[in-house]
């Protein structure tokens, strides 16, 4: 009686909308998703947005879909929380596949070829500016310091698939906090 | 195997393992493209700076062009749903002991060493890049060889000049000139796409 229930097409085409309007990657979602969902809908309260959003950043995945998962599973459980997420998901898909449809097409034209080998310098700056953002976060000490010079030069000289290098990093984290506890 | 199957396989296994977002699938997609041959580095560049510059999240958009890239519109649906999967269950799992998951020390220990490696990982992608574009060197790995191996392109020269010059000012443009660092990435990516365009004209 007092709420309403929230039907999954609602979940689904609101998450949508947040999709379209997210430009940039899950960082750029934060302020969108607080209008939409804490503002408009009234689905969660401020510092539950928050919560998951952390939460979503350090569990695996894209951090938009992590989210939406968190917020359709709040309102409308298993159902809600896949319907959210298809949500968040289904614009990219709709947009990317008609750009790269387009793209394939034209790829084969000289401006094109070159408007990409200019575009690829610029995208050597984009992922070297994330990894120096990235790195305030998560080398905060001599350990972490290590981890992270180790995985680096071992994925640039070998060819192991990240996977593994991911597992054993997850492994020397909890090693190395147990060793510290023991230590003490 | 088929297409498809190992499309779904390879996809499930970036949502499983990449942690912190969309530029952390970039070393998984980077090792998918080599291990399968579905599509080469420029490619993958070239497929970030489109999911760079159009709305959606930047690994969602990423999924979606390497599934359209390998397998057309039914690749899209297979890749996206593939990294989608592992997150949904982690998450309904994780929000059904919300409390537990925050306060576990498990949980807190792995993520003290997964984050680093995280950023490792798109650093050592980030190297590889700026070999491919700024540099004629060339990373490759004999069959069999866990080594990669590094070899120069003779007649190009070391430095690709003009490169190194769009990079030089992009970077500062990006991170020390006030009225320009906070503007949106795909500002510079149109600017780099003029300017590539011009040279080529030139």
């Amino acid at each position: 009686m007092e709420e309403k229930e929230v039907s999954l097409s609602a979940l689904f085409w609101t998450f949508a909308k947040i999709g379209v309007m997210t430009f940039g990657g899950g960082y750029a979602m934060l302020p969108i998703l607080q209008r939409e969902v804490v503002e408009n809908r009234k689905w969660a309260a401020e510092e539950e947005i928050m919560d998951y959003y952390a939460i979503g950043q350090c569990t695996p995945g894209i951090i938009a879909v992590n989210t939406a998962t968190f917020i359709g599973q709040k309102k409308r459980g298993v159902a809600g929380g896949i319907a959210a997420t298809l949500g968040v998901v289904f614009p990219s898909m709709v947009i990317i596949s008609i750009l790269a449809g387009l793209i394939t097409n034209f790829s084969h034209l000289a401006w094109v070829q070159n408007a990409f080998s200019g575009i690829q310098v610029c995208v050597c700056v984009l992922i070297f500016n994330a990894v120096m953002k990235l790195l305030k976060k998560s080398v905060v000490d001599r350990r972490t310091a290590a981890i992270f010079a180790v995985v680096l030069l071992g994925s640039i000289f070998l060819r192991i698939p990240p996977t593994w290098f991911v597992i054993a990093a997850a492994a020397a984290g909890i090693l190395l906090k147990n060793l510290e506890v023991k230590g003490k | 195997m088929s297409v498809y199957l190992r499309l779904f396989w390879e996809f499930f296994q970036t949502g499983l393992f990449a942690v912190g977002g969309g530029m952390a699938t970039l070393p998984f997609l980077k090792n998918i493209g080599q291990a399968t041959g579905w599509y080469t580095y420029t490619d993958l560049m070239n497929m970030l700076a489109v999911s760079e510059s159009t709305p959606g999240p930047i690994g969602i958009n990423m999924a979606t062009y390497v599934g359209f890239t390998v397998k057309g519109i039914p690749g899209v649906i297979v890749a996206t749903i593939g990294e989608i999967t592992p997150s949904v269950i982690v998450i309904l799992i994780v929000a059904a002991m919300l409390k537990k998951f925050r306060d576990s020390k498990l949980v807190n220990h792995a993520f003290y060493g997964l984050r680093p490696a995280s950023t490792a990982l798109i650093g050592a992608a980030c190297v590889s890049v700026v070999l491919e574009v700024l540099t004629h060197v060339t990373i490759t790995a004999p069959a069999g060889s866990i080594v990669n191996h590094f070899s120069l392109e003779a007649a190009s020269g070391l430095l690709n000049w003009p490169g190194l010059l769009l990079a030089a000012v992009l970077l500062v443009l990006t991170n020390w000139v006030k009225p320009t660092k906070n503007l949106h990435p795909i500002v510079f990516i149109i600017l780099s796409a003029v300017v590539g365009i011009a040279a080529g004209a030139a």
